[in-house]
């Protein structure tokens, strides 16, 4: 039996869908388009097998955008290669119930089995909302049961329900009479749920408190502000300093590995294989891992909170400044993860241009797979010190290095505006401000679990076999006998690497930072296994085991601070313009950002190389 | 009270101060100088709720020019435009 979950944005949704499936869910595309399909599985009581699909929340059947039109086509079963699903669950927040009541008056049409799930009950009962359920399940005519996602047991009754509902032999599929609605149909909906609710619903006088409470500081002009900028400070100091110790015993483990397969196998190229392309290299990015998970966790946790649509809120005029859409804060603020999520959660813009220019931008905020790299160059050559007794110095590089993004982002989008995009009517800000609720540990958990799972998948696939070609290409051809010098001099790595770096020596990089950007375009963060296996090679296991301490002594300050710009600007993930290819369709926006993006990166690093070395940092 | 509601003349929600509360009147979209078609803005705005009768209450405003708005309607909290809001007429 096929389910599927349609619900406005905010409803609760997503936890419902967590709470049914756990972790047996799997995301992928749908074909065609680049909308996430959230699929899993669970197991009624009696033992039915269900299938059940998360679709992507919507106010309407309308179809305005890429998401909305998914719902519509699954809901009326004309996707393709897609089974119609025998039986729609229709979830709402039991708080909140008007603009759910209205799209299941919609969803009622299409003639599909509909059953409306009353989320968040226990919260809706201790604010004093109290809801007859018989009756609103006569008025609506549909089956309508309550649950409680975020608690054991708490979705018993649904699934009691739907095994009653998959039981009978032929599940009443009525005939398909949606249209698009009017704008008087739409009216008609939104009143007749009105009379609906006031009939059924007996809803308190005051609403939540605390959402009022918190909103009154955390939306107030200037405070919130200042909230915000705490809360994205405090964010970048937990990603270095929280992590640290985390990271010393993982780098410690893969070192200990390293160390026994030393140990166990006789020097040759086996050894060499494993300890300096397969250990040292994926070691060297899974260490990066705690970092990640903390960020995520951060963004998670701010999203089921429901900070994220305050920040668009707070945010919206700033960023209108710039030239972007108050929506483009959340697409931009998931970039700091990973700039492919962020790319593709731009779909919530519906304005093309405004999700244009935020699709150009978003490769220029931080992504995690920088943190890698930021973090090597800031401890090998940024001393550990406390300025004004409280803050980290390496901390507060960090947090520049993310406000440098954040400003050049903001400066780029200007200009497009300014030049590409003149004649430019804002489009609508409008969103829908949740009331708060407290983040639920399984449901982060989860959220954490699955983006661990990718970042793994990805270190065991795209970054080893990129490890095995550096590996390959620092290794041969070998050292002639009795030559001189590191062996690494000879290898095919060494020839391109200086084939490269007569381009790239104005910007005060060596051959091995040339060849460790090659890689580096699979994925920013393989640049460091990259740096690591050259300089293994080059330098035996010393060298592997301290790269940092290697990096300080054969770099200069002004070398590493060009490195560490021009990582803030490089096109330097080929997923990232691949993503970009296909969210807007065409050859010429990629082609346009990876100019930008290079040409950026460039000037950049070669003044901040000629001013360190003009400072004597040379 | 609401008596002092019957003789309020009415206005657009747009141009409405925070912590000003009262009833949708009607739509204008024509009064909005959105960048959406008519139908399209009246259609967004009634999916987010806002109906003829609907109570609404302005709650907070934005830092530059009092933009954006979030307003309270019935018992959701909806931030937009003051250019958009312009559209609903309230009293």
């Amino acid at each position: 039996m096929h389910l599927a979950l349609v619900g406005t944005p905010n409803s609760g949704k997503t936890s419902l869908f967590n709470a049914l499936t756990g972790s047996r869910q799997k995301v992928a595309n749908y074909p065609g388009v680049t909308v996430e399909r959230k699929e899993g599985s669970f197991v009624t009581p009696s033992g039915r097998q269900i299938s059940v699909v998360d679709l992507p929340g919507t106010y309407s059947l309308r179809g305005r955008s890429p998401d909305e039109e998914i719902t519509r086509d699954m809901v009326l079963g004309r996707t393709a290669g897609e089974t119609a699903p025998d039986l729609v669950l229709c979830v709402a927040d039991a708080t909140n119930l008007r603009l759910t009541i209205r799209l299941l008056l919609e969803l009622k049409s299409t003639g599909r089995p509909l059953m409306l799930v009353l989320n968040m009950f226990d919260i809706a009962t201790r604010r004093g909302v109290s809801v007859d359920v018989p009756r609103l399940s006569e008025a609506l005519g549909v089956p309508v049961v309550t649950s409680i996602a975020v608690r054991k047991g708490g979705t018993a009754d649904l699934l009691r329900r739907t095994d009653e509902i998959a039981a009978q032999a032929h599940m009443p599929v009525a005939q398909n009479l949606w249209q698009p609605l009017t704008v008087a149909q739409l009216r008609a909906t939104q009143r007749e749920a009105d009379r609906i609710i006031a009939a059924t619903v007996s809803l308190p006088a005051k609403p939540d408190t605390w959402t009022a409470r918190i909103d009154g500081v955390v939306l107030h002009p200037v405070a919130g502000l200042a909230i915000l900028a705490a809360i994205l400070f405090v964010m970048f100091q937990a990603v270095f300093a929280w992590a640290q110790p985390l990271m010393e015993r993982l780098s410690s483990a893969f070192e200990a590995l390293g160390q026994l397969v030393h140990d166990t196998l006789p020097a040759g190229l086996l050894q060499s294989f494993l300890q300096n392309g397969v250990i040292s290299g994926v070691g060297s990015v899974i260490v990066f891992l705690p970092q990640i998970i903390i960020i995520f966790l951060f963004i998670l946790l701010l999203e089921d909170f429901g900070y994220m649509a305050r920040a668009a809120f707070l945010m919206d005029r700033i960023m209108g400044g710039a030239g972007l859409h108050g929506r483009a804060f959340i697409p931009l603020l998931s970039s700091f993860a990973c700039a492919i999520p962020g790319i593709m959660a731009t779909r919530v813009i519906d304005n093309r241009r405004d999700r244009l220019t935020t699709i150009l931008i978003a490769p220029l905020m931080t992504c995690s797979a920088r943190i890698p790299v930021y973090t090597l160059i800031i401890s090998a050559f940024i001393p550990d010190n406390q300025v004004w007794g409280w803050v980290n110095l390496r901390g507060l590089v960090m947090f520049g290095l993310y406000t440098a993004g954040i400003t050049s982002a903001l400066g780029v989008s200007f200009l497009i505006k300014f030049f590409m995009l003149r004649d430019y009517a804002p489009a609508p800000f409008m969103l829908e401000l949740p009331d708060y609720k407290l983040p639920r540990l399984k449901s982060i958990a989860i959220g954490v679990y699955t983006r661990v799972k990718m970042f793994l998948h990805r270190a065991g696939t795209t970054i080893f076999s990129m490890m095995v070609l550096i590996w390959f290409l620092a290794s041969f051809p070998q050292a002639p006998a009795g030559a001189e010098g590191p062996a690494i001099n000879f290898s095919l790595a060494a020839i391109i690497g200086k084939a490269i770096e007569p381009l790239l020596a104005p910007l005060g990089f060596n051959w091995q930072i040339a060849v460790a950007l090659i890689p580096g375009m699979a994925a920013r963060e393989v640049a460091v296994a990259a740096l690591g296996t050259v300089y293994a090679i080059e330098g035996g296991k010393e060298a592997a085991d301290q790269i940092g301490q290697v990096l300080a002594t054969k770099w200069s300050l002004a070398t590493a601070l060009s490195l560490l710009v021009w990582y803030i600007f490089a096109p330097q993930c080929a997923s990232t313009l691949a993503v970009i290819r296909r969210e807007t369709g065409s050859w010429k926006w990629m082609a346009i950002t990876f100019a930008y993006m290079f040409v950026l990166a460039y000037a950049a690093s070669l003044v901040t190389y000629n001013i360190a070395y003009a400072l004597g940092a040379g | 009270m609401t008596e002092q509601n019957d003789i309020r003349a009415p206005l657009p929600l747009g141009a409405a101060k925070r912590g000003y509360s009262g009833v949708i009147q009607h739509l204008a979209v024509g009064d909005a100088a959105s960048a959406l078609a008519a139908d399209e803005l009246e259609s967004r705005l009634i999916e987010l709720g806002f109906v003829e009768g609907a109570r609404v209450e302005v709650l907070h405003e934005g830092i530059i020019g009092r933009d954006p708005i979030a307003v309270r309607v019935e018992n959701v909290t909806i931030a937009l435009r003051r250019r958009e809001a312009m559209a609903i007429i309230v009293a």
